[in-house]
């Protein structure tokens, strides 16, 4: 019989900052060895779980503890943070920020550092953890100098550097994109099988999560666990989608093509899960009744690249020759890795970076002759993080400064802010602090602030990077009605369900070129540049294509459409 | 991107020493520098100290900025010296050897020229040292250096924070910076310098706030990796005394007695050949 490590029994939990506790009749036991995902939607409590399970709470965030929670035979609440971090180690979320060491193999060492271990011993343990992530050639890197897996490589070292018993992973795929994700799912599927330890996954993707078996699920919502099952029974119900979880795409397609998922057939992964010859009739019959979906036709040239390069000072090409043209009215995504080149792309169409002459141009005018300030009355430019946005107290202010900055008389200036602010659904909130907002909602006030200058084009980096699938969907919806006033939206992202979903067009960016201009069902269903651009193949794609479907671009196509109407229901 | 520690790594004996050697005969260096005003001792410094710089294999050209800098402030000091205290040297070295005169008060006389020529040599003794200092040590090994010499670690490790996140600073601060411009902040020169200032404000609100969302997590990833665990820590980048440690130090301990030791037989910080 496996020992359990972790057991809650009746737990629950109140930060002393709020009225309602956040977790409720937490019963949880967690077996050594075992590997297990916590999903839920943001809010449902599951960070809060991770810092009662990590000894972040009651140590650093204080609050009122009921019931029982065990590491061992112990009661975390007599132990000391020191104590449970020997037990359990922690990747954080944001590996770049959780990155202490000034080079990668400081930050492996930090906590033997702590511990008072010996030069020596210290630099071989550090030598043996970095190979165990495959990150020992970059030991004397500085973070600046890494991607965005390899810094959570980084931080997944430090703590295997420290012979830990359980890993807590929380969220660890929000800010990589789809091929690095994939390889951290691999990852700890590899360091599990080797080291023995428990593995406890907190995320909202559960698909990229299911790429390699864990043996549970532990749904929650509103600090509740609602389901604590094997991932073939929870698949086989309908509680994510009625929780705000993306089911698997392939989960999904099935269910619309009347298909009753059931655990023996095994739906965790799209390679396990048995179909019958029935079931694949029956979603080939879903795909030829499904409406075709018809293509916007493309609109007059809003701004051309015209062989586009860029070199920064340090000698590093960022791009190469790019030629792209976007339409008016049209709705695209820029993808690929870190590195790709998108962001600097961005960055000279704003003018935050200089171009040579007679290679961009905004309806036909040459934009090398534009300062920043005068492109922005075309150009919109939103930041990833709203906070590095956000100046003002007050959301009207903050609004405004746009326009006060350009001397809009003031008349003019309220009444065009209200407007933005109808458009983002803030004009209740007109009035209110910036700092009462969620994240969302601070996301949209951003958007207005570049809205009220009434550009033609709007680019928003990464937009909707750490949300869950309510606020995701919130978001986007939001800029798709945008889209369709007219404004033409440019996404910076590596999130692949945005640009399938939401984009009529991807160009994917890789080293610095630019690999493919296509629909984005086109461009998933090449593997060429998927591995090019960092992506992954849609597990639609692969379900298209075992169900014999002839056309799997066009049965990835219907499915969206039909998937949007779904929940826009 | 530019760093307050400008660390070249090269291969050289002067980079093979620990921090905590280079930042001891730094001290060490610079009192017996400072203290002294003996002209055969501080050439003997500044011979010393330019002979390391080369042993080091800096190239001149890699910290020509902070040469150009030094040399600049040290031509301005003396002209200072000059122009508030033209008969300093007479008053140290008590006696009055007349060369010329340029106007008025500004007599120049031996004495003073050779209170200069102090004045330079004590620049040549401690600068090249100090850029040696600044060029041949890692900034980690910096931190682990401070630890070592006494410095409480939480303060030492403050120094190497602060280290880490100075690039990611810079790089926040020119996005939002850039954003914000975007949105009509003009911080270019042509707005006037009230405005500017008023511009960089509304900057430095974002800034902080993020920092501040940064400092709660490093703050937490930090107490997660058991930091503060104990009274001590070791380093990673504390690298162990070699022989050439323990030699560097006694000799820069050696220049230090010397110093002292000159400055009991002059009777005073001043060599005198005027006497």
């Amino acid at each position: 019989m496996k020992q359990p490590i972790i057991s809650f029994e009746h737990f629950g939990f109140k930060y002393n900052a709020q009225v309602e506790p956040t977790l409720f009749d937490i019963n949880l036991t967690i077996y050594e060895g075992e590997k297990i995902l916590i999903a839920g939607p943001s809010g449902c409590g599951k960070s809060t779980l991770a810092h009662c399970i990590n000894g972040l709470i009651p140590f650093s965030y204080k609050g009122k503890m009921t019931g029982s929670l065990r590491l061992g035979s112990r009661e975390t609440k007599d132990m000391s943070l020191f104590e449970i971090s020997k037990t359990v180690g922690t990747v954080l979320q944001d590996s770049d920020a959780q990155f202490i060491g000034l080079t990668v193999a400081e930050d492996i060492a930090f906590v033997l550092e702590n511990d008072m271990v010996s030069f020596d011993d210290m630099h071989n343990r550090v030598k043996t953890a970095a190979q165990t992530v495959d990150i020992a050639n970059h030991l004397k890197n500085a973070p600046q100098e890494l991607s965005g897996g390899q810094k959570q490589r980084v931080s997944l070292a430090g703590v295997l550097v420290d012979n830990i018993r359980v890993l807590l992973f929380d969220e660890p795929l929000a800010n990589l994109d789809p091929a690095a994700g994939k390889q951290t799912i691999e990852l700890l599927d590899k360091i599990r099988n080797k080291t023995n330890s428990t593995v406890i996954i907190i995320e909202h993707r559960l698909e990229d999560v299911l790429h390699r078996d864990v043996d549970r699920i532990i749904l929650m919502n509103d600090g509740r666990i609602l389901a604590d099952m094997r991932p073939d029974e929870l698949l086989s119900t309908n509680l994510l989608r009625a929780n705000g979880i993306r089911e698997p795409l392939y989960i999904t397609a099935l269910k619309y093509a009347g298909i009753d998922i059931r655990p023996e057939m095994f739906p965790r992964n799209i390679s396990s899960i048995r179909l019958s010859e029935e079931d694949k009739k029956k979603l080939q019959g879903w795909y030829e009744n499904a409406p075709p979906s018809n293509p916007k036709p493309p609109g007059d040239v809003l701004l051309s690249a015209r062989d586009v390069s860029f070199t920064y000072p340090n000698n590093v090409t960022a791009l190469h020759n790019i030629r792209i043209e976007i339409t008016k009215g049209e709705m695209m995504s820029i993808v690929g890795s870190n590195g790709a080149g998108k962001s600097t792309f961005a960055k000279l169409i704003c003018g935050f970076e200089r171009h040579s002459e007679d290679s961009l141009f905004l309806s036909g005018m040459d934009l090398s002759q534009y300062s920043i300030k005068e492109r922005a009355d075309h150009i919109g430019y939103v930041m990833q993080n709203p906070n590095q946005m956000l100046s003002k107290t007050m959301i009207f202010d903050e609004v405004a400064l746009g326009l006060k900055y350009r001397k809009v008389p003031e008349a003019e200036v309220k009444n065009r802010v209200e407007f933005a602010l109808k458009i983002c659904g803030l004009y209740p909130f007109r009035n209110w602090p910036v700092s009462a907002l969620s994240y969302g909602q601070k996301k949209r006030v951003t958007i207005a602030s570049i809205l009220v200058l009434d550009p033609e084009i709007i680019i928003l980096d990464e937009p909707t990077a750490g949300q869950d699938f309510k606020h995701y969907t919130e978001i986007m919806e939001f800029l798709t009605e945008l889209n369709q006033r007219g404004v033409t939206v440019v996404l910076i992202t590596h999130d692949m369900h945005l640009m399938l979903e939401y984009c009529s067009r991807a160009a994917a960016f890789s080293g610095g070129h630019l690999v493919a201009d296509d629909t984005p069902a086109n461009i998933l269903s090449q593997p060429d540049t998927i591995s090019k651009a960092s992506l992954k193949e849609t597990s639609l794609f692969t379900l298209a294509v075992r169900c014999g479907i002839a056309d799997p671009e066009a049965f990835i196509s219907r499915f969206i459409e039909n998937d949007r109407r779904e929940r826009s229901r | 991107m530019t760093n307050i520690f400008n660390y070249i790594d090269r291969q050289s004996p002067v980079h093979r020493l620990t921090g905590a050697t280079k930042l001891i005969c730094l001290i060490f260096w610079t009192f017996a520098a400072m203290s002294s005003y003996d002209t055969r001792f501080l050439a003997l410094l500044a011979v010393l100290s330019v002979f390391l710089f080369t042993l080091s294999r800096l190239r001149l050209r890699d910290v020509s900025f902070m040469i150009g800098f030094t040399v600049v402030f040290m031509l301005l000091n003396n002209i200072l010296i000059f122009v508030f205290s033209p008969e300093h040297g007479v008053a140290i070295y008590g006696t009055r050897h007349v060369l010329f005169t340029i106007v008025g008060r500004y007599i120049v006389t031996r004495e003073q020229l050779f209170f200069h020529l102090n004045l330079i040599l004590k620049y040549f003794a401690t600068i090249p040292f100090v850029l040696l200092f600044v060029s041949t040590t890692n900034p980690s090994e910096f931190a682990a250096s401070l630890n070592r010499v006494g410095v409480n670690y939480k303060i030492a490790y403050a120094v190497a924070l602060a280290l880490r996140y100075i690039p990611d600073i810079q790089h926040e601060y020119r996005d939002i910076s850039l954003s914000l411009q975007a949105r009509g902040v003009e911080l270019s020169r042509k707005e006037s310098v009230i405005k500017r200032l008023k511009s960089a404000a509304t900057v430095l609100i974002p800034l902080i706030l993020s920092s501040l969302d940064r400092i709660e997590i490093i703050s937490n990833a930090m107490e997660l990796r058991s930091f503060g665990k104990h009274k001590k820590r070791t380093w990673y980048m504390g690298y162990p005394f070699t022989r050439s440690d323990f030699l560097a130090i006694i000799i820069s301990l050696l220049l230090l007695l010397g110093s002292v030791f000159l400055t009991v037989v002059n009777k005073g910080r001043f060599y005198n050949p005027f006497l």
